[in-house]
């Protein structure tokens, strides 16, 4: 019988010592950037993340970050303001993180995921918000590690044959 | 949500001694703070044992220690040693299952079973005790 999850220790963060710097995406990043997602989802998309630079990258009350080490673009956390959805007072939003499988349990999603809340916060939002699929264990478990809860929302959705 | 007894005490022995992995408690120290059984809980911490969640120490000063790794054991994970996971789906097939409106039922429990397995499987034991520090911090913080 195989060992339980919860006997195995932490696996060894990567030797990597290289600091990470957190800065705003350039359109330089965003061919990396979408090769990052492609490894992890499995689904290239390079049309979607050249609009999402265009719509998140370049406008005020919207972040696209990324996270780099030696000059190399190793994470991502994509969000925006909103306001009033259904009497939601203003909020920020993140629809979007992303780190290289090569450079996790190094912290850089927590960098990543207070930068951005740093951001919002300095815009104002009291309120960080995000929206995860029901079986996207590693993320909602980022989520809620990050000391994210279910909120007052509730997400519903149906096909619209 | 009502959890049996066993699987409650589980979670609160299993948080109690995560919260500092090298300190050692007896069953009777746990069952006083949570004002709990001993017996009870005494049967629930070799019930953990078995599964290697805990150590058990034996001599005079003997009792408990945290043995895993806190942040990969979910909340459901210790609930699923006790059996207490949910409904599932509804375990006991009833003659409604095959009518329209025990169908149309049975679709909104599951819809409920499934938010709180969720839920259940995201939250680590090290993450609730972060969120109870970060809790206290505020609470200082608020007070000042």
């Amino acid at each position: 019988m195989s060992e339980p999850e919860w006997l195995k220790n932490q696996p060894i963060a990567p030797v990597e010592t290289a600091p990470v710097k957190i800065r705003e995406a350039e359109p330089v990043d965003i061919p990396t950037v979408s090769d990052l997602d492609a490894r992890i989802t499995g689904i290239p998309k390079p049309d979607y993340w050249r609009r999402a630079f265009t719509r998140y990258g370049t406008r005020p009350q919207r972040y696209f970050l990324v996270a780099e080490r030696a000059d190399r673009v190793c994470g991502f956390i994509i969000g925006e303001d909103r306001a009033w959805e259904f009497g939601s007072p203003p909020c920020g939003w993140i629809f979007a993180i992303g780190v290289d499988p090569a450079h996790r349990l190094a912290g850089i999603g927590t960098r990543l995921f207070e930068a951005i809340c740093a951001r919002m916060r300095a815009n104002g939002m009291t309120t960080v918000r995000t929206m995860l699929a029901r079986d996207d264990a590693l993320n909602m478990a980022f989520f809620r590690s990050q000391g994210m809860k279910g909120g007052s929302f509730i997400q519903l959705e149906m096909p619209l044959d | 949500m009502k959890l049996q007894k066993a699987t409650l005490f589980a979670l609160l022995a299993a948080l109690e001694l995560a919260r500092d992995p090298t300190r050692q408690l007896s069953a009777a120290e746990i069952a006083q703070t949570y004002g709990i059984s001993a017996n009870h809980l005494a049967k629930v911490l070799r019930d953990l044992g078995r599964a290697g969640l805990v150590e058990a120490l034996r001599g005079a000063k003997g009792g408990y220690r945290f043995h895993a790794n806190a942040k990969r054991v979910s909340l459901y994970d210790v609930m699923a040693l006790f059996g207490d996971t949910v409904a599932g789906g509804g375990d006991i097939p009833h003659p409604s299952d095959e009518t329209e409106v025990g169908r149309a039922l049975a679709q909104v429990l599951n819809e409920v079973d499934e938010i709180a397995v969720a839920t259940l499987k995201s939250v680590t034991l090290a993450t609730l005790l972060k969120s109870l520090e970060r809790d206290a911090k505020r609470g200082i913080a608020l007070s000042h």
